[in-house]
């Protein structure tokens, strides 16, 4: 059996030592080996959920997840949804398990998309609660609930019309005391569909000619705003997304395949653009959106 | 009613009533395309049962969230598929009024409309008319004297507008269907005075 191990910190950027870790192996039956997880945030699960998918394609059945050692993990990932998610994905071992009920300090639990309903769903439920962080926590201004329920309704919708497969999202604050000083919500969005590159192909990958890849199609979407359809009003999404999350001085990050380009604010250190990366199937989207410093509120 | 006798049809669009018939399971917000979609259909199938032309008040006032994608289909493809005359055979000539705007609705709207280089007649929640989309300062210009003045007899456009600039500009404004001109009279009218006429 393989043995694959989690990283003790499980974000964004650590996904990628699971992708390239999942990259190495081959068909056996693997175990995810999870005791050392410490933290994890909404991109980290929706990324194990992910590897789950494709280790269970790749070998024929769910791998196993041994948990995590810590018993606050095990709960925030109960009260965050994750092993219903999970269910049919990851063979879970071990630890004592609690089942999440929703708790109120959820922003938006890991969320399944696979229909048009579902965004509709999560655009509901996060009225209340995203009203409530945004402006007491981030201290965004009252209307900023509707730009992030905009956000959130375009990002889902990025999984049912570009990538043909289902998908996840899920949304949480946390203290990034160390590392900013501030309060940050984590929006992840995930899914296993057929990623940038294989949206645009056949309507772009032409132009391109051997300069076509991954990280040709994420430049084509993010920065261009071209899609697979001719439609002129499609291509919205992704460009309106960055608008706000830059006024928002937030990080807007999207991995897809072997490559990854994101909007980076300067408070982030991380480049605009990576190539070479791991391989991982569908897109893997982040976004983070920082409080607001105390001066900006002044200046407000 | 219509003004100087039966030369428009009206009819009023509540895009949330329009939105929890057409949608199933209720959905209060307007967001995905599949759903911004099903609610131009609804529109356009009431259209269809006009005889044009027709002015349509879509009013947003009671939609909390609005997407863009939503946009795109209920504001800017309605615009579109009314000047694109391959895709309108079933639907009359219509001018549209987009009603109860809110500040939060604006963006969305207007991204779309500059995306497709349109215009659009918008009604602010507080009632104040104004010209959204792509107008030139000119066109904006010609607009809103025709919006102050309400209704500009026939025999007064070319003292009004004495430059053929200003004439084509105004041309142009009739095409895109943000004035309207009076069929048998000629006379010019603002929508925000059809839609007081047409009560």
């Amino acid at each position: 059996m393989n043995v694959v191990p989690v990283p003790s910190s499980l974000d964004y950027r650590s996904f990628d030592l699971l992708a390239e870790a999942v990259d190495q192996i081959g068909a056996e039956r693997c175990l995810l080996d999870g005791r050392r997880l410490r933290w994890v945030d909404p991109v980290g699960m929706i990324g194990l959920l992910g590897v789950g998918r494709v280790l269970t394609e790749r070998t024929g059945d769910p791998p196993s997840l041994q948990l995590p050692a810590s018993g606050e993990v095990l709960s925030y990932l109960a009260r965050m949804g994750f092993f219903q998610a999970a269910e049919g994905i990851l063979a879970v071992e071990g630890g004592d398990r609690k089942r999440g009920t929703g708790s109120s300090d959820v922003l938006l639990e890991v969320t399944p998309i696979t229909e048009n309903h579902d965004v509709h769903a999560v655009v509901e439920r996060v009225q209340g609660r995203a009203g409530t962080i945004l402006s007491r926590t981030l201290h965004y201004p009252h209307s900023a609930v509707v730009q992030f329920s905009v956000i959130l309704a375009e990002v889902c919708q990025n999984i049912l019309e570009h990538a043909d497969a289902p998908g996840w999202v899920s949304a949480q604050t946390y203290n990034w005391s160390r590392r900013l000083g501030r309060q940050v919500l984590v929006i992840g969005v995930g899914d296993l569909g057929r990623g940038f590159r294989g949206s645009l192909m056949s309507e772009h990958a032409g132009r391109f000619g051997d300069r076509w890849g991954d990280a040709t199609a994420l430049e084509a979407a993010f920065i261009h705003g071209l899609t697979r359809f001719p439609d002129q009003g499609r291509g919205q999404g992704i460009q309106q997304i960055r608008k706000q999350v830059r006024r928002w001085d937030g990080m807007i990050s999207i991995r897809s395949g072997t490559a990854r380009i994101a909007d980076v604010p300067e408070w982030e250190d991380h480049p605009p653009l990576e190539e070479g990366l791991a391989p991982f199937p569908g897109s893997l989207i982040t976004i983070l959106l920082p409080e607001r410093a105390l001066e900006e509120e002044g200046a407000a | 009613m219509s003004p100087d006798g039966n030369q428009l049809d009206a009819f009023a669009v509540d895009v949330h009533a329009i939105l929890e018939r057409s949608v199933a399971n209720l959905h209060s917000h307007l967001v995905t395309r599949p759903t911004g979609r099903a609610v131009r259909f609804a529109i356009e199938r009431q259209l269809e049962e006009m005889k044009g032309p027709v002015l349509s008040l879509v009013d947003l006032k009671s939609v909390a969230i609005l997407d863009f994608s939503c946009a795109d289909e209920v504001v800017a493809k309605l615009l579109l598929r009314d000047t694109d005359t391959g895709d309108a055979s079933s639907i009359p000539v219509t001018y549209f009024v987009f009603q109860g705007l809110r500040e939060h609705h604006l963006e969305p709207i207007e991204s779309v409309l500059e995306r497709r280089s349109l215009m659009a007649v918008a009604q602010r929640h507080g009632g104040i008319f104004e010209l959204l989309g792509t107008g030139s300062p000119e066109e904006r210009s010609v607009w809103l004297l025709v919006e102050e003045r309400g209704r500009i007899p026939s025999e007064e456009v070319t003292r009004l507008f004495p430059e053929s600039a200003a004439r084509d500009i105004l041309m142009r404004l009739l095409a895109r269907r943000v004035i309207f001109r009076h069929p048998l009279r000629g006379d010019l009218l603002a929508l925000s005075a059809l839609v007081q006429e047409m009560g």
